[in-house]
């Protein structure tokens, strides 16, 4: 068996996201060749032949797949899987936003968000934003993956020595042009990949006091999110949402401020590895779920955070 | 511009969701359901664009049981104008639906498919994308902001690292993010005259489509409890058991 793996990237890096969907393809059994598509992306090929367990590293360079617009990149990947068992992408936007596309090419249904390889079949996938985990096997006779990319150990990115290959492309669609993107401004890693996030709920009172949690985020190089009920009230945008209907996290700490810990919200961060909670009720449900809960009035705990990291020459990993 | 919007019988988010003593699947009886948080996002876009002038027609489309009728119905309260409604009672897989969706859309012909980005309860973030891979339509994704000028499309997606923008011709398909809009509550006169809106019925077999499902599910099971409760008297004991006990700062 053959394992191909749709490398997530920038044209630049190869993201961290792919080395964790490489982990994943390895458990499947089989040998795994990374497609890197995009254009003036020679870096990340050669990123992607050092990673380990990697065999072979397929490239296909055109202006037509810069931007990775999935109308461009999906009859690439339909072309390339039937030599393969199983094509396998990270659960990013952009593997989300491709693979379905590619599955319909190649008339098979996806398996999506996997947290788990039970066998070369056999996965297992968070429903209802993890509240339930189904155990699904497929039936296809190629394998359409996406990997929830915070339940699999990232591959080594040294050591491996695969040889890169170049692929033709299938050409511009037609369909779609990229216009530009708009990609976060700020310093702080993004709240889905990070390693640290720190989210406020209704009780910060208003956006100016998630200034407060910044400063936090600062120091320990964390992502700032938010409740859905922070989102409502206008604190912050809504891309700052964790939750069912927001973003998933999973961290290895997830500390939450003034959050009381709805059920949606809990969906999407408790498969964190650590949580920690700040909040004035004692009663409220995210305590029972937290590692470390401490019952304090978060306008004093939180300035108080953030003098005692500093202290203890705690810094960003 | 005629304009198709696919909706979702699910369980309402704010249920709570049990898994089945035999764990053959997640308790359906006697629970609440409701239309797919996504989807009522996608339907308030498409009344937006007919209010706005853009679309002349908002058609709804399910695909689920008897019930699904009631989620076709508040679609219609929002303004749709009329529905339709694939009955069918197994299980859904969003290529099979998909391929029930590309057939009706070549009934059809609208200039535009607007979906919700994922269903809440299977999390598969795949119709719309192998809806736009069936037709080779142009697919924008995750959307939040959507500009219409002649045939010309303009989206702006969320992705993982801020915004995107994409152009896209028409015909296309649209799957929509939270930041889009906020959807509208139906009006109880619209509620009553959507009751007088034609919901007409098909089945998979009409639209020519197998329906055996492509994955089986083996098991459905509780996700692993947290060890939590555990509480900390003071900041300098809750960054000390962070630094030392667990390690993760």
């Amino acid at each position: 068996m053959a394992i191909l793996v749709y490398a997530d990237h920038n044209n630049q890096e190869l993201s961290a996201a792919t080395l964790n969907a490489v982990t994943a393809a390895g458990q499947m059994g089989g040998d795994v060749t990374i497609l890197v598509v995009g254009d003036g992306c020679d870096a990340v090929a050669e990123a992607a032949s050092r990673v380990q367990g990697v065999v072979k590293v397929l490239v296909a360079k055109d202006a037509s797949l810069k931007d990775q617009l999935a109308e461009n990149v999906a009859p690439l990947i339909a072309k390339l899987a039937p030599g393969y068992s199983h094509v396998v992408a990270p659960a990013t936007t952009t593997g989300k936003n491709i693979m379905p596309r590619a599955a319909a090419l190649l008339d098979t249904q996806q398996v999506s968000d996997i947290t788990a390889v039970e066998s070369a079949d056999t996965f297992i996938r968070p429903i209802y934003a993890g509240k339930a985990m189904a155990t699904v096997q497929s039936t296809d006779a190629i394998k359409l993956i996406t990997v929830r990319t915070t339940t699999f150990a990232p591959a080594e990115a040294e050591g491996g020595s695969a040889a890169i290959e170049a692929v033709e492309g299938t050409g511009d669609a037609g369909l779609s042009t990229f216009e530009g993107a708009a990609l976060s401004e700020n310093e702080r890693p993004e709240l889905t990949t990070a390693r640290v996030v720190i989210s406020g709920g209704r009780g910060m009172q208003s956006g100016d006091n998630f200034k407060m949690l910044e400063e936090v985020a600062d120091i320990l190089g964390a992502a700032v999110g938010a409740s859905r009920a922070a989102v409502d009230a206008g604190y912050v945008p809504n891309d700052y949402q964790v939750g069912q209907t927001g973003k998933v996290v999973a961290p290895e700490l997830y500390i939450a401020v003034g959050i009381s810990g709805a059920i949606q919200h809990l969906a999407g961060m408790k498969d964190s590895k650590v949580i920690a909670c700040i909040n004035k009720d004692e009663e409220a449900p995210i305590f029972q779920i937290a590692d470390f809960g401490l019952v304090a009035d978060l306008f004093a705990a939180v300035p108080e955070l953030k003098s005692e990291l500093e202290k203890q020459g705690i810094q960003a990993r | 511009m005629k304009v198709l919007v696919p909706v979702k019988r699910v369980i309402d988010y704010n249920v709570k969701v049990r898994v089945k003593a035999d764990q053959s699947g997640v308790d359906l009886a006697n629970v609440k359901m409701s239309m797919n948080p996504f989807d009522e996002i996608a339907v308030e876009e498409a009344v937006r664009l007919k209010e706005a002038g853009t679309a002349t027609e908002v058609v709804a489309i399910s695909v689920g049981p008897e019930q699904s009728q009631e989620t076709l119905r508040t679609a219609l309260a929002m303004g749709a104008d009329r529905a339709i409604h694939v009955v069918h009672d197994g299980e859904l897989e969003p290529l099979m639906v998909a391929k029930m969706l590309a057939k009706i859309v070549s009934e059809e012909t609208p200039d535009l498919v607007v979906l919700g980005k994922q269903a809440i309860d299977d999390d598969a973030n795949q119709t719309g994308q192998l809806l736009a891979g069936l037709l080779g339509w142009g697919q924008g994704t995750f959307i939040s902001k959507l500009k219409i000028d002649g045939s010309a499309i303009s989206v702006t997606r969320e992705v993982d690292g801020g915004l995107e923008k994409v152009g896209l011709k028409l015909p296309a398909i649209l799957t929509v993010d939270l930041r889009l809009n906020e959807p509208r509550y139906a009006s109880l006169p619209n509620i009553m005259k959507a009751r007088k809106k034609e919901i007409a019925k098909k089945t998979p077999a009409d639209l020519g489509v197998d329906t055996t499902p492509r994955l089986k599910t083996l098991k459905v099971a509780e996700p692993p409890k947290r060890q939590g409760g555990k509480k900390v008297g003071s900041v300098a004991e809750l960054v000390d058991k962070l630094h030392n006990e667990a390690g993760v700062i």
